[in-house]
């Protein structure tokens, strides 16, 4: 920033967390020092302090006003609640009287109840330290004259990590985001990909410094600082044709998916966590495809209580406005450890005790989440789907559990309603034998077919090319489809494939007609269905 | 107007405790009342600002906890009565 002498190229690799492309001016956000103002006297640092925290309190106001969703909006809520009270600011004003300048007392003030929470028992208090050192640098922003609206339009901020209420209020159109830390399942992460805004995390941000000027590959997974002119051109000229596209998909997006034939696709919507809700309007979607429940488990020590799942499936199906909605048990372990329930040191575990294997096993909380899907399912078009089901007694044994719940809540005077049950398809041998399952609808799982079907870990980069699209995998489909349409039972797939316009074709080839993609994929989806031509 | 007194408990059976929404519900509702309110985990105290967030917070009560409201003021019975409820509504099923 702001150095003169032009530094040669440089590349570096992270990881994709939002893809997309960006160019722009770099801007380091925070971690550096910050410009300190002359102390004044009590009666003047008194009213900067007072000064900064309205500035904060307003800017917190509006940006819970921005936001529709439930868990950030909380967030925000905590912290706008917490300026209010006097006796948070009230030590800082005591060493303010004593003589000390604003940004110490303030500091002193926050650092005390910051202590006080990191020490905690329970890790959910010890996890609000977290939001008290948000508040603090936010303030402190305020004394120093920073604000966060100073990023300007279009730049490639470069931080440590980034709080999603920091996220919440820059425009960051044109722009985009590379972070040293944050990960690609991070709640930034989840808010960039639904906004479109490209990050890729695990850079070493300091190479940033004294670099004036970068491209933001969200594709690759990578950044280019200070780029030749060749370069520029080569990915100009990629931003341009992408823009061009998404410019021609996005009017897609308000209607409804049709084939050249004039035949109807259902194109719903994969969720991930309730931030997404505000993002997307239900009406450009046939429903929700796929709910992931594990939000409601990640990143916690207690697990979710039927009212509170309850109050998320209750949104999920509000938001919808009478769409369909399936939401799927459990899907923990694998991938998505979670204390305490998934099991640790697991030689493979994606080959382990994960999905349906690990709800059956614990009984005591996959009734709790039946309960609070019975509830919701007597306020709406809700469907309950099983993931990694391998034989046909797991399914037997779901509809039994969900039975007796529907059963327990009936008695007690609860609303409740016996839902349609369905099947994720992901192992092969239930893929293989889908007759023999009791389950009411199906929905094809591709990301753990391809990787089960072709015996490749996802995560390894040198086999990418095996789970690209295995010719066993069409075949797989198709029968898939011709069984769900033999039985009268809804086929759908709710992997990347689906996402994935070039594979979209294909999809509709196999016989394909429901599709549930990620929220920034719909547009180009729908644009894939609208070109495709039956029989090329 | 007279000045009363008023005092009442109530078994916090919230899934997780005092955390910040339930807090922040409490807090706001405590507010809207112009007696002096305060909050204890025993029948003895100590007591704290029942429209303190800080404090509310700071007393972290996991669940199970019995709360304790006492309070002071021209509306004190209807604010005590107005706290209960709210803890025994489970904060209306917020998180």
């Amino acid at each position: 920033m702001g150095i003169e002498s032009k530094r040669p190229m440089v590349r570096i690799d992270g990881t994709v967390a939002a893809p997309g492309l960006a160019e722009g001016p770099l801007f380091r956000l925070a971690g550096g020092p910050r410009s300190l103002r002359t102390a004044g006297a009590p009666a003047e640092e008194g009213a900067a302090l007072a000064r900064a925290l309205a500035e904060a309190h307003a800017e917190l106001t509006r940006l819970a006003a921005l936001c529709a969703d439930g868990e950030a909006a909380a967030i925000l809520q905590f912290q706008i609640a917490l300026l209010e009270d006097e006796a948070l600011s009230q030590p800082a004003q005591a060493a303010i009287d004593r003589g000390q300048a604003a940004e110490f007392a303030w500091r002193a003030a926050l650092d005390a109840q910051i202590a006080d929470y990191e020490n905690a028992v329970d890790a959910y208090f010890r996890g609000r330290a977290a939001d008290l050192k948000d508040l603090r640098e936010r303030v402190l922003d305020r004394l120093s004259g920073a604000t966060t609206s100073e990023i300007p339009p279009g730049a490639i901020v470069s931080a440590e990590d980034l709080a999603p209420s920091r996220f919440l209020a820059p425009d960051w159109r044109g722009g985009g985001i590379v972070l040293s830390r944050g990960s690609p399942t991070s709640h930034l992460a989840i808010l960039a990909r639904a906004r479109g805004i490209p990050v890729v995390v695990g850079i070493d941000t300091t190479c940033c410094n004294g670099h004036s000027y970068a491209l933001l590959d969200g594709e690759a997974g990578s950044i280019i600082l200070d780029p030749d002119d060749e370069t520029r051109r080569a990915f100009e000229r990629k931003l341009a044709e992408r823009q061009s596209r998404d410019d021609a998909e996005r009017v897609h997006l308000a209607r409804p998916a049709r084939t050249q034939a004039g035949e109807t696709v259902t194109v719903m919507v994969n969720l991930g966590s309730l931030i997404e809700l505000g993002m997307i309007e239900p009406a450009h979607t046939d429903g929700v495809g796929l709910v992931r429940t594990e939000f409601l488990f990640q990143g916690r020590e207690q697990l979710p209580g039927e009212e509170e799942q309850l109050a998320a499936y209750r949104r999920i199906l509000d938001w919808a406005g009478g769409r369909p909605v399936i939401i799927r048990t459990l899907d923990a372990g694998g991938d998505k450890p979670i204390p305490g329930l998934t099991r640790t040191g697991e030689s493979n575990p994606f080959l382990g005790v994960r999905g349906v294997r690990l709800s059956l096993r614990h009984p005591e909380v996959f009734r709790i989440q039946l309960r609070a899907l019975a509830r919701a399912a007597a306020e709406g078009p809700l469907k309950i789907m099983i993931p990694m089901v391998t034989l046909p007694e797991e399914l037997i044994r779901c509809r039994a559990l969900l039975g007796e719940a529907v059963a327990g809540l009936q008695a007690a005077g609860l609303p409740a309603r016996d839902p349609e049950l369905g099947m994720m398809v992901e192992v092969p041998a239930a893929a293989l034998a889908l007759d023999e399952f009791d389950a009411d609808f199906t929905s094809i799982g591709s990301n753990d077919l391809i990787q089960y079907l072709t015996a490749a870990s996802r995560d390894e980069p040198e086999l990418a090319p095996l789970a690209a699209c295995p010719p066993g995998l069409w075949r797989l489909v198709r029968d898939i489809v011709e069984h769900g349409r033999r039985t009268g039972r809804e086929v759908s797939l709710c992997g990347d494939l689906a996402g994935d316009p070039k594979m979209v074709p294909a999809l509709l080839d196999c016989g394909l007609r429901k599709l549930s993609v990620a929220p920034a994929a719909l547009a180009s989806v729908k644009a894939a269905v609208s070109r495709y031509r039956a029989g090329r | 107007m007279t000045s009363e007194l008023a005092e009442g408990s109530v078994l916090l059976d919230h899934a997780v405790g005092l955390h910040a929404r339930p807090s922040v519900k409490l807090t706001q509702l405590a507010k809207s009342f112009a007696s002096c309110i305060e909050l204890g985990l025993s029948e003895h105290g100590p007591w704290i600002d029942a429209k303190s967030i800080v404090k509310v917070m700071a007393t972290k009560a996991p669940k199970n906890s019995i709360l304790y409201f006492r309070a002071q003021g021209t509306d004190a019975a209807v604010a005590v009565a107005a706290l209960i409820r709210l803890v025994e509504r489970d904060f209306e099923n917020g998180h």
